[in-house]
């Protein structure tokens, strides 16, 4: 009721007024909330080390610098791996995930009861499982290497990709569907002409974005063993070799950005 | 044409959502070829509805559907596809496929006709592909064969679902707001394609509309939907204030009907009808003229 009656006059207010003074009584808990949070959050802390930290920070920056170039001509090949691990696990997934995202689409789904449930259980336990620990898994399964990292990038990916995959689909235009059907076309057809066209930009979208972030998550595989220029991080870190460590980040920074121009470019050029 | 004898026939055809809502009750319709319906009513009458049922887009709860021999209510899935394949659907929003060309969509026609790999392919018969030139060519976009269907204007959009319904070899159009996106002068000539056509090809044609005067001017019978029954069914000269009254509720109709120029409009309406009987173009000028 926002709209009262004042002193003869119509006053409106976005809120009645037991609503804005249970507004500002939810704010007040949340502060408290958080004011309570940091009590608890920093009980361990030892503030020394934390007054310290500034100086490590500085000490560590200048081993840092400069970075030891001589170093990258035994980076490429690793990072060509983590290159590879992406984009294979991201194909490998994109094979497995249509036909999820498909049998996930409320419209597209051959079975409600059945189909539906299974596809979607299956986009949630590959979703819920990070790919660093698929990694740590599947290396103890197949040993290291960079079969691993390609499949655990896939599995973490099916998920990913089946799930905006099957919500694009069910956003689609039902009317050009349907006129695909009145021209007596068969499902499948149906398929082809009234459904694909409609998704391909965004199943096009989905999967370079997905292989974008899947760059970065290789980077990191090969700190369980799976393959990739982790491999080498984790060695330089062990040996405190850290204008070694200077040239990884860069170099996986270089390859990141590089990923993200890719896939602006593609993403422009399919709407 | 003897009643009975229709391109298609429906019988006490109704349809109750699982809303509640009883957008169609009982209607019987017979409609022989050639025969260019107009189909008025108020927003909510069934109308859609009507024409969703027929090609089964919607599943009627009750009476049956005959197109031709054969009972459409009764078939099988199988079957379903290869009626649907006799029966044009246009409508209101065009309904393209947005993303794919206009030769792509009016090749869609065919789809019935043609396998699932042929058709993913687009490898579509010869035959086909020319008989989608020559129908872009008589609705007038010849240059737009490789164009995107959303880059087109609201009225050559409808024009290329025009194609794609004929491009079926129909024996019915089944049309649905044809001209409600688009401005009175496309509005217009998308009507007068559609009637030339069906006259051209001895095709019937069921078109829902909701401008009384289009329908008026374009059909050569109309019928009056309220609630889902049938509450006119005559000429076009038939529609008085008695009748629209009747159609769509109390209204000052006078100016719809034009009571003094009651004999001008007539005279385009029997043209119109006239025109839909016999095989020759409307007059454009004359027509526009009138109105």
């Amino acid at each position: 009721m926002p709209l009262a009656l004042e002193y003869d006059r119509h006053v409106w207010r976005k809120r009645a007024p037991r609503a804005r003074l249970a507004l500002w009584f939810g704010w007040l808990a949340l502060a408290a909330l958080t004011a309570w949070s940091w009590q608890v959050m920093t009980q361990d802390t030892i503030w020394s080390f934390v007054a310290d930290a500034p100086r490590q920070a500085r000490d560590i920056g200048a081993r840092m610098v400069p970075p030891r170039w001589e170093y990258a001509a035994r980076l490429w090949h690793p990072l060509w791996d983590t290159i590879n691990i992406a984009t294979l696990g991201t194909l490998l997934a994109i094979v497995f995930a249509v036909p999820v995202a498909f049998l996930a689409a409320r419209n597209t789904t051959p079975s409600l009861a059945l189909a539906r449930p299974v596809a979607l259980f299956v986009i949630v336990a590959s979703r819920s499982i990070n790919s660093l620990i698929w990694a740590l898994l599947l290396v103890s399964i197949l040993g290291p290497g960079l079969l691993a990292g390609i499949i655990a990038i896939a599995l973490r990916s099916i998920g990913f990709i089946a799930k905006l995959l099957y919500e694009a689909m069910e956003e689609i235009d039902e009317h050009q569907v349907e006129a695909v059907a009145a021209t007596g076309a068969g499902g499948a057809q149906v398929l082809a002409y009234g459904i694909v066209p409609q998704v391909m930009p965004a199943f096009a979208g989905i999967s370079i974005f997905r292989w974008d972030i899947n760059i970065r998550e290789s980077t990191i595989l090969g700190l369980v063993g799976a393959g990739g220029i982790g491999l080498q991080l984790e060695a330089s870190l062990n040996v405190l070799a850290w204008n070694q460590v200077s040239l990884i980040l860069l170099l996986i920074f270089g390859t990141v950005v590089a990923s993200e121009w890719v896939s602006a470019r593609v993403r422009r050029a399919i709407t | 044409m003897e009643a009975g004898n229709g391109v298609l026939r429906l019988e006490r055809l109704a349809k109750r959502y699982p809303t509640g809502d009883l957008a169609l009750d009982g209607v019987d319709l017979d409609i022989p070829a050639g025969q260019v319906l107009a189909l008025i009513g108020p927003s909510g009458a069934g109308k859609s509805t009507l024409i969703r049922c027929v090609n089964r887009l919607v599943e009627p709860t009750a009476g049956r559907v005959f197109l031709g021999e054969a009972e459409v209510t009764a078939l099988g899935k199988r079957e379903l596809r290869r009626a649907r394949r006799r029966m044009g659907m246009i409508f209101q929003e065009y309904a393209l496929v947005e993303r794919l060309t206009v030769m792509e969509n009016v090749l869609s026609g065919r789809l019935g006709y043609v396998g699932f790999w042929r058709s993913w392919l687009r490898r579509f018969p010869q035959a086909d592909v020319e008989h989608a030139l020559a129908l872009l060519g008589r609705v007038g976009l010849e240059a737009m064969v490789d164009k995107r269907a959303d880059a087109l204007s609201g009225g050559q959009r409808q024009r290329v679902g025009i194609a794609r319904a004929l491009a079926q070899n129909p024996d019915i159009l089944l049309v649905d707001e044809p001209t409600a996106s688009l401005d009175p002068k496309t509005s217009r000539q998308i009507m007068r394609l559609l009637v030339e056509l069906c006259v051209e090809r001895r095709l019937a044609a069921v078109i829902n509309i909701h401008d009384v005067q289009l329908a008026q001017m374009f059909a050569g019978r109309v019928v009056g939907l309220r609630a889902g029954r049938v509450v006119y069914d005559g000429p076009p000269e038939g529609l008085t204030a008695r009748t629209l009254t009747d159609i769509y509720g109390e209204e000052d109709w006078s100016k719809t009907i034009r009571p003094d120029e009651g004999e001008t409009l007539g005279e385009a309406a029997a043209a119109a009808h006239a025109a839909a009987l016999r095989p020759v173009r409307l007059d454009r000028d004359r027509v526009e003229g009138q109105v």
